[in-house]
């Protein structure tokens, strides 16, 4: 379940939100991968339990997509071995190719075969001998599929090209789910749709799956469509897993800072650790497992700071970007005071940015209170 | 000739690598390797053939039978040819683009085939119908004339498809920096048309370097209707190869010089968005005039031949219209056509699938090596196939099949674009889609990639089709005793002034062009992205 501690990376100290099964779905251990001179898994290890959605985040380089591609089966891997159902499919000497892993793969364009019809499309993969009723069952199949993604069965008789981006997204689901795969692979399958229709097909595409229970794994870039859309997260860089666990453990726990700043905003300061105390410019602040006592660094979510109606943190406002429903204001902590200047105070003056819905209380200039809601995560002073 | 007329060949690589910057080599590539290279390997020998030939007769010999006043003349010749109409070519081929594609041309969807057309006549069957209307034409203004007619469309139709793909958004931003409409012309359109200016030149230099009929026909002498007459005085003298050694240099500096003036600026569309359509420019009251100077070069260079033809079609009555003569030529022009077609489609597969799918600096020499022979001319080919099969096989020289693989060699590239982007349409990750849904790697390669290039394979076996139906030089000394083609024989009565004998053969080989280069027409706008 858990990824192997790396050995300049602090290992993973929150517990996997996900129990590991006695029967995972998919079991990859140890894999590497290199083209040429370039290696892109460096010992990548991943559990995924039956009926799971799991989110694989990386900045693109990372090599989710050459992980994906190794489970799909159209490559393989150097070292190391993965697991299908408990069988080995890849590694140790065993190989099973592609198309008879039994493991749907949706790509980023959809990958629709552009000489056939929708329908066509759709019943590619069906064996048509092992279908009673031949050609009228996999009429009234593409037309089951076609319902559960939510498109009018008129659509088989369509060309891909005659489809929005999206369709054609569900157009390719559809395919995959023909054959009842039962692992799927997603690869950034919302990035070529446009903000709003991602967030749509996303959430069509999630319910589908669920429904259908099957076990899936998302490859994206995206932080916040791998937070909403899975219920494991894990984070890849640089070619290994640097985090797995829930959405929340990996946003609001996460195991070091460049996973922190990758998953969303986050505001780092110079800190002070005593015991589960962390003192810094915005006061102390209970961290829990500090990782090291003495200096640290501590990072909080912008949308933990707030603003409050008096207090003893200050600190004025440098700048303000408004964007309508919120507002990110940039705001300048107090210097810190020559009487503390003790070491087990550190910081001051830096300026930190975070969040708010009022527009009008956050003017250049103006002095703000602030008070931090809930815990921090300390990590160890890099060198 | 050789190399295809079309805006392909001035089409950037086309890669379809994925998202990933690495090469990942797909399967059945080694076997794929170890077939292209003996291909290229293969293609090498004509320039090999030269390259020794010339080792082989020493320097004194050869220089004293390359500096010679013979040699001067033709190169005077050869050299004027192009230096007068390469850029006539050019000012036509790209001046009727642009009315066709920019201005408000009345009937400007029939000109822009009216343009295309020429290329359906032989440039010797264009020079028979000169020359039968008017016996005295002979020399370089002759020569010029005949071949800018036959020629200009291999500038017009690249230009028309570069034209008709430019973004007028690029245009509307130098009006809005000051520029008025000729500036911009000048300064923004004609800059973007250089590739397809430079690609149809070269083409252009190339069919001149190799055309034999059309200047033999007015007793015009270059490197190549020379060669042919030491090859049919003397057969394999040592004169004619030192003559086709000057004249393979000649295309290599050409080559060289196209690359060079091709630059290596790119002229893609920068941005995503649908593209706007172009605003055409009135022509006001250079509508009659534009009209009919476009008349005047579609009469002179396709109206007035095929008129030609027809009269001495019409002249001969039944007697020229002998079955037992054109029948044979038909089918065997037909049977080798459809031959090389397939052969030449078949041995640009593994090429052209290595290039899309694993490209590098491997499938480019690759490409670069059957590019340099194919536009050789036919006779340098046919020379090095007629000494080599004599000396080393003898068996199979005058068979069907060394013809056929000098047909193969001299066409390539016309089935290698086509194919490369039709390849380019059937991108890997479908073959990985059709292999995700449980079909095995040879299913889905049947299923998808084959499936996706096959209408594009076919274009490309067309155009080879095409080529192969009028082409004369190679078929002159390569085929077989006793074989005769639409070409030959037209060759053959013509050059015994026997004008309306040759006219069925002239007739059949422009119909039989004529929807192959609707075709070619078709694609280069496909290619271009219309």
């Amino acid at each position: 379940m858990t990824e192997q501690s790396p050995s300049r990376l602090p290992a993973p100290r929150i517990a996997p939100a996900i129990a590991s099964t006695t029967d995972p779905h998919l079991d990859i251990t140890d894999v590497t991968k290199n083209f040429g001179t370039q290696s892109v898994l460096k010992g990548v290890n991943l559990s995924v339990a039956k009926g799971g959605t799991t989110a694989i985040v990386g900045p693109s380089g990372s090599g989710k997509t050459t992980l994906l591609r190794l489970i799909a089966g159209f490559e393989h891997p150097d070292t190391g071995s993965i697991g299908l159902n408990g069988r080995q499919v890849a590694g140790n000497g065993a190989w099973q190719p592609a198309h008879k892993r039994h493991v749907g793969y949706v790509a980023q364009d959809g990958a629709l075969f552009p000489h056939l019809t929708v329908g066509q499309n759709i019943a590619f993969g069906l064996d048509h001998s092992a279908l009673d009723g031949g050609r009228r069952a996999v009429r009234a199949r593409v037309a089951e599929l076609l319902e559960m993604v939510s498109l009018d069965a008129a659509m088989a008789k369509r060309r891909p090209h005659q489809l929005s981006g999206g369709q054609q997204q569900r157009i390719a689901l559809a395919r995959a789910l023909a054959r009842k795969p039962e692992l799927m692979l997603l690869d950034e399958p919302f990035s070529a749709l446009d903000a709003g229709l991602r967030v749509a097909t996303r959430r069509a595409v999630a319910n589908v799956l669920n429904e259908a229970g099957v076990t899936t794994i998302l490859v994206t870039h995206d932080q916040a469509e791998a937070l909403s859309f899975a219920d494991q997260v894990a984070i890849m860089r640089g070619g290994k897993l640097a985090q797995i666990g829930n959405p929340f453990v990996v946003y609001t726990r996460p195991a070091d800072r460049a996973t922190a700043e990758f998953l969303g905003d986050a505001v780092i300061l110079d800190a002070w650790m005593e015991g589960s105390l962390a003192t810094c410019s915005l006061g102390g602040i209970p961290v829990r497992r500090p990782p090291a006592q003495g200096a640290v660094q501590l990072m909080l979510r912008p949308e933990q700071i707030r603003i409050a109606p008096d207090g003893p943190i200050r600190g004025v406002v440098v700048d303000t970007d408004y964007f309508g429903p919120e507002t990110t204001v940039r705001i300048r902590l107090a210097p810190k005071s020559t009487a503390a200047s003790d070491h087990r105070f550190p910081g001051g003056g830096e300026v930190i940015t975070i969040r708010h819905w009022n527009a009008s209380i956050t003017k250049p200039g103006t002095e703000l209170c602030l008070r931090v809601v809930g815990e921090g995560v300390a990590f160890p002073v890099e060198n | 000739m050789s190399t295809v007329p079309s805006a392909s060949a001035s089409q950037g690589s086309t890669t379809t690598a994925g998202k990933g910057k690495r090469p990942r080599p797909p399967f059945g590539v080694p076997a794929l390797s170890v077939t292209a290279v003996l291909i290229a390997l293969f293609s090498l020998l004509p320039l090999g053939y030269v390259a020794y030939m010339t080792a082989a007769t020493g320097w004194d010999t050869a220089a004293g039978l390359i500096f010679r006043p013979r040699v001067g003349e033709l190169l005077g010749n050869t050299i004027l040819l192009i230096l007068f109409t390469v850029p006539l070519c050019v000012v036509l081929g790209v001046g009727g683009a642009w009315l066709v594609e920019r201005t408000a041309l009345r009937g400007h969807r029939v000109w822009a085939v009216a343009l295309a057309a020429p290329l359906a006549i032989p440039a010797f069957v264009n020079s028979y119908a000169w020359i039968s209307a008017v016996p005295s034409l002979e020399g370089i203004w002759s020569g010029v004339l005949i071949a800018t007619l036959s020629y200009f469309p291999l500038v017009y139709i690249p230009a028309a498809a570069m034209l008709g793909r430019l973004d007028p958004a690029i245009e509307q931003s130098a009006a809005s920096l000051g520029l008025g409409p000729w500036a911009v012309f000048f300064r923004v359109v004609l800059p973007q048309l250089r590739i397809a200016m430079t690609g149809g030149a070269l083409l252009v230099a190339l069919h001149l370097l190799a055309e034999y009929g059309a200047f033999a026909m007015i007793r015009f002498d270059t490197f190549t209707t020379a060669i042919m007459t030491q090859f049919q005085s003397t057969f394999n003298g040592t004169a004619g190869n030192m003559l086709a050694s000057v004249l393979v240099l000649f295309c290599l500096g050409l080559l060289v010089v196209e690359v060079r003036s091709r630059g290596t600026a790119r002229y893609a569309r920068i941005g995503s968005g649908a593209q706007a359509k172009a605003t055409r420019l009135p022509l006001g009251a250079f509508q009659l005039p534009s009209q009919l100077a476009l008349l005047a070069l579609t009469v002179l260079a396709f109206g007035l031949p095929c008129w030609l033809v027809l009269r001495w079609v019409l002249l001969g009555g039944s007697a020229i219209w002998d079955a037992a003569e054109f029948i044979p030529a038909l089918l065997q022009t037909l049977g080798y056509g459809l031959a090389g077609a397939l052969v030449t489609t078949v041995v640009a597969f593994p090429l052209a699938y290595l290039a899309v799918r694993n490209p590098g600096w491997f499938s480019k020499t690759l490409e670069l090596s059957n590019y340099v022979t194919s536009s050789l001319p036919g006779i340098v080919v046919g020379l090095a196939f007629v000494t080599i099969s004599i000396r080393l096989l003898p068996g199979v020289y005058q068979t069907s099949g060394l013809l056929i693989a000098a047909y193969v060699l001299l066409f390539l590239p016309r089935s290698l674009v086509n194919l490369r982007s039709g390849l380019a349409q059937a991108p890997k990750e479908l073959d990985e889609a059709a292999r995700s849904l449980g079909k095995s790697p040879w299913v889905a390669f049947l299923k998808v990639t084959l499936r996706l290039s096959a209408p594009a394979a076919a274009g490309g076996a067309a155009l080879v089709f095409l080529a192969i139906v009028n082409e004369l030089t190679a078929t002159l000394l390569l085929s077989p005793n006793g074989t005769s083609t639409l070409a030959t024989e037209f060759w053959s009565k013509s050059s015994e002034i026997d004008y309306s004998g040759a006219a069925p053969y002239a007739l059949l080989m422009i119909l039989l062009s004529a929807p192959m280069t609707y075709l070619l027409f078709q694609q280069s706008k496909k290619v271009a992205g219309q």
